[in-house]
């Protein structure tokens, strides 16, 4: 006999036909009976099958060894191929479909249809019922037999729908091919899923009398049939629409009709064998998983609580212990509650137990809350509201600190905020000071997270005045038009790095297009550039387009580190007014930015609050605050750049003592500089001095907290108003009224911002206490305890 | 490994003992005795928000041969874990971290509706994470 390699497919399949056909478990099969039967149901001809006969040896042996029986089953698949059959073929055909067996008497459906290894769902499903490991295959077979019948009985008709599809991982030789005959028939049966999908749930209910008999005759076979058990969860009538005719036992099938004539065993037999195919839910089974949720939870995306799914499922009669395990499995996010996905995940888990299979230890691939799209969709807004407020201080730890757009944006990465979620003790232990630090950060202000310098340049051009607003409104709105409407090219940098809304990677942009800063300025395109800078859009893109919607808040991580660059940029920058974007991370509390100073030139003070950035404009810190564009400060500020700049550039000095200092002390600081600088930017409104540099962006790049969060809105109506003041730069004499709201209304921001930097920096300094106390004590408690360390 | 979960008044006590060759009722005895250590400490503490630095109790009490540590939840459930002197490469970072995950996956199990406090802890999960941190810390 010519060795034989199968394919796993391959070989599951023989195993469970060979199986199927070893009544008497005797490991060979006689000539006849079954085998003769099953290669008749291959529509071989006659003479076909006494050559395969011949060729597999059986006739030598007068019987069918497993290894005849399968080399027959290859030459049958050769046979209905159309290959000539041949010893030497066995192996060398490659991906050959496996044999197909008509079933001829007994109702008997096709069982297998090409049978290849990408399970379909329905294939899979009824190629797997998997046997329970461990169970005699002869009972299984049996069951199966009766089931199948069943199927026949009730389906008559093969359904040639649901390709058999061969389960990778079959059970111990569960008799795959039946099942794909039951497949079939179920997907024939699949008219009668709702029928089905009802009956089956009787599982959960209490049985219906037609059951019973199936009950009784599913008794009789050995535990958990696949089938059976998921019927038994009360009294599930075998479904007798079990595809898979079996080709014998037309007694069974008789009975198994009487037993199988609820159609739901069927389903549910194909639902149980959905579990082959690493547990695998067909169509049926998630519709009618998905019924029962409506049952419990109509709201599709909503949840089931802990205690309904808890009543509901120990109507399954298993064990507490196992449905406990099975809750630990398919609640994916550990909430206490089940989404759709995972009940159905749960059910499924259910069924496979109600029908013998073993609980896996982990959560099969196959049943993992992304079977249906309502994963990020529906675990998106399931987790938001469950894990929104634990994720996002998560999520914003330092760690995360760049994604904090994330935050506001990235739904998505809430489901991965589950192991945030999960681990939300760890992650809270350890950074919870800054957790909330962040979290009061990030999401309040996407916009104004980071402000850019808003860069003082003095071209007229709109974008360029709207960055400069931006950037007056992130940095100090006090800034001084002037510069703006004096250095039409420090406004376009400072446009551009008001445009980029975070520091660090824009800033460079910000400042290599400071030439892109001539673009034109206007009141709207101010606002537009305003909130583009705050996504950080090139400065390019800030003069383009209109703004788009308010990115994310800019990460704090920015604020913080982009600080050195951003002074690097804005010293770099020197061109005018280098767009002092500065990362205004509203997190981080602003730190003294050194160099910042020298940049003023450019740079609008992006902070509006009286944030350090006076000198330091962070050239991020405009596009905070775009979207709190005040359109109309646009031209107030726009009038004010060049007041600004010239105040700026007074700041600078005064930003240079100490730039991104605390906030406190800069807010103060700012305060007063702004304050300067406001009536600067008056004054510059009047075509004064010339837009300094915006110290402030490169200070508030830092801020990290909530207070500065105002600031930063306050920035970004600045920075609007900066490319609107360039717009209006001619206009700026008209705009002299709007100027002194413009800069009354920024007084006030400024010393809100101000107020909440100073507040945030006493209860940081408390923490710090509190920390190094501990620290203290724990080092005591250390030394202590030395000693004892030798015993 | 001694993993005693169980429900007594509102407290859990989980005992991981890092070496599992002792007697298991010494420590049921350490930890119970540990008990008033925590209860002590936690009395102690009157800060208004527990925060995650005051679930952990830190060495509770270092005696003989091995070492507690405490660690209560917002709820009062209480861990204890009792580490021999001996290994001394635990540090208390480590400790932390172990509470940490104990925790979490304590958590877990409560989530799970069909887990009745009370009864003692049977999760398969929550073993083996229990087992991981044993193993990974003897």
């Amino acid at each position: 006999m010519e060795s034989l390699t199968l394919s796993d497919v391959e070989q599951k399949y023989y195993s469970d036909l060979f199986v199927y056909c070893d009544v008497d478990n005797t490991k060979k099969v006689a000539s006849n009976g079954k085998v003769l039967d099953l290669f008749r149901a291959a529509q071989l001809s006659n003479d076909v099958v006494l050559q395969i006969t011949e060729l597999c040896g059986a006739t030598r042996l007068g019987h069918f060894g497993r290894s005849q029986f399968y080399i027959a089953l290859k030459l049958i698949a050769l046979a209905q191929s159309g290959l000539p059959l041949r010893v030497e073929s066995l192996n060398s055909v490659k991906d050959l479909p496996l044999p197909r067996f008509v079933v001829g008497k007994n109702e008997q459906e096709s069982r297998h249809t090409a049978m290849y290894p990408d399970t379909e769902n329905q294939g899979p499903y009824s190629s797997v019922i998997p046997r329970p490991p461990g169970r005699v295959p002869a009972k299984k077979l049996s069951t199966h037999e009766v089931i199948q019948p069943c199927v026949s009985a009730v389906e008559p008709q093969p359904d040639t729908t649901s390709p058999v599809v061969s389960p990778h991982q079959s059970p111990p030789t569960s008799p795959h091919a039946w099942r794909k005959h039951k497949r079939q028939a179920s997907g024939g049966a699949v008219d009668r899923p709702p029928a089905v999908a009802g009956a089956a749930w009787p599982p959960f209910r209490e049985a219906q009398p037609g059951t019973h008999s199936g009950d009784g005759m599913w008794a009789s076979h050995s535990p958990p049939p696949v089938q059976e058990s998921w019927v038994s969860f009360t009294d599930t009538p075998p479904s007798s629409t079990l595809p898979a005719v079996h080709p014998s036992s037309a007694q069974e099938s008789t009975t198994v009709r009487t037993v199988a004539s609820a159609a739901t065993t069927n389903e549910i037999q194909r639902q149980a064998s959905g579990y082959e195919d690493p547990w695998k839910i067909t169509d049926e089974q998630r519709q009618y998983y998905i019924n029962q949720f409506k049952t419990i939870q109509p709201d599709l995306t909503g949840f089931i609580p802990g205690s309904a799914a808890k009543e509901f499922f120990t109507k399954s009669k298993l064990p507490i212990l196992e449905l406990s395990h099975i809750w630990e499995l398919s609640d994916f996010d550990k909430d206490g509650a089940l989404t759709l996905d995972e009940f159905c995940a749960a059910f499924h888990l259910v069924v496979a137990r109600k029908n013998g299979y073993d609980l896996p230890e982990k959560l099969p691939e196959s049943l993992m809350p992304k079977l249906i799209d309502l994963d990020d969709s529906a675990g998106v807004p399931e987790s938001a509201p469950e894990v929104g407020f634990s994720s996002s201080p998560v999520e914003v730890t330092p760690n995360k600190s760049p994604s904090m757009p994330s935050l506001n944006q990235n739904w998505p990465e809430l489901n991965q905020s589950n192991e945030q979620w999960e681990t939300f003790s760890e992650r809270s232990s350890s950074s919870q000071t800054l957790t909330q630090f962040d979290s009061n950060i990030a999401p309040a202000d996407p916009d104004t997270a980071i402000v850019h310098p808003v860069p003082i340049r003095m071209t007229p051009s709109k974008i360029h005045m709207q960055e400069m607003e931006l950037k007056r409104t992130a940095s100090d709105h006090t800034h001084p038009t002037s510069p703006l409407m004096a250095k039409p090219p420090e406004l376009s940098e400072e446009k551009k790095l008001a445009a980029i809304k975070f520091p660090g990677s824009t800033v460079g942009d910000g400042y290599s297009s400071s030439d892109s800063f001539t673009s034109d300025q206007e009141p709207i395109s101010s606002a537009v550039t305003r909130q583009r800078s705050h996504s950080g859009t090139s400065p390019e893109g800030l003069k383009a387009v209109a703004p788009p919607p308010p990115p994310p808040r800019p990460h704090a991580s920015h604020s913080r580190s982009s600080s050195l660059d951003m002074n690097r940029n804005f010293t770099a920058v020197a061109a005018g007014q280098q767009a002092g974007v500065v990362a205004f991370p509203p997190a981080v509390p602003p730190r003294p930015l050194p160099t910042q100073t020298s940049v003023p030139h450019g740079h609008r003070p992006v902070d509006g609050d009286g944030l350090p950035a006076h000198s330091s404009t962070s050239p991020q810190q405009m596009p905070e605050q775009p979207n709190f564009a005040d359109f109309s400060q646009f031209q107030v500020f726009a009038v004010e750049q060049p007041v600004d700049d010239g105040d700026t550039q007074q700041d600078g000095g005064q930003v240079e003592k100490g730039v991104d200092a605390a906030g406190a002390v800069r807010a103060t600081k700012n305060d007063t500089q702004a304050e300067e600088r406001t009536p600067a930017t008056v004054n510059s409104a009047k075509g004064s001095t010339p837009l300094a540099p915006p110290p402030k962006p490169v200070r508030r790049r830092l801020k990290s907290e909530d207070e500065l969060r105002p600031d930063v809105e306050d920035h970004p109506q600045k920075s609007s108003v900066v490319p609107g003041v360039l717009a209006t730069q001619a206009s700026i004499p008209r705009s002299i009224g709007k100027d002194k709201k413009a800069i009354q209304a920024s007084i006030r921001r400024n010393k809100e911002t101000n107020t909440v930097l100073a507040r945030l920096n006493s209860e940081l300094q408390q923490q710090l206490k509190d920390l190094l106390e501990e620290r203290i004590s724990l080092e005591v408690q250390l030394e202590q305890l030395r000693p004892f360390s030798h015993l | 490994m001694a993993l005693v979960g169980s429900w007594l008044y509102n407290i859990c006590l989980a005992v991981v003992c890092v070496v599992p060759t002792q007697n298991e009722l010494k420590f049921h005895y350490t930890v119970h005795t540990s008990l008033d250590v925590v209860e002590e400490k936690v009395s102690a503490v009157g800060k208004a928000l527990p925060d995650q630095r005051e679930l952990y109790l830190g060495l509770l009490y270092p005696t003989e041969d091995y070492k507690v540590y405490g660690y209560v939840t917002n709820s009062k459930v209480k861990f204890v874990i009792v580490v021999d002197s001996s290994n001394t490469s635990l540090r208390d970072n480590e400790i932390r971290s172990m509470f940490r995950k104990l925790h979490s996956s304590f958590t877990d199990v409560m989530c799970n509706p069909f887990y009745n406090p009370g009864d003692t802890i049977q999760s398969k999960s929550f073993d083996s994470i229990v087992s991981a941190m044993m193993v990974q810390s003897s």
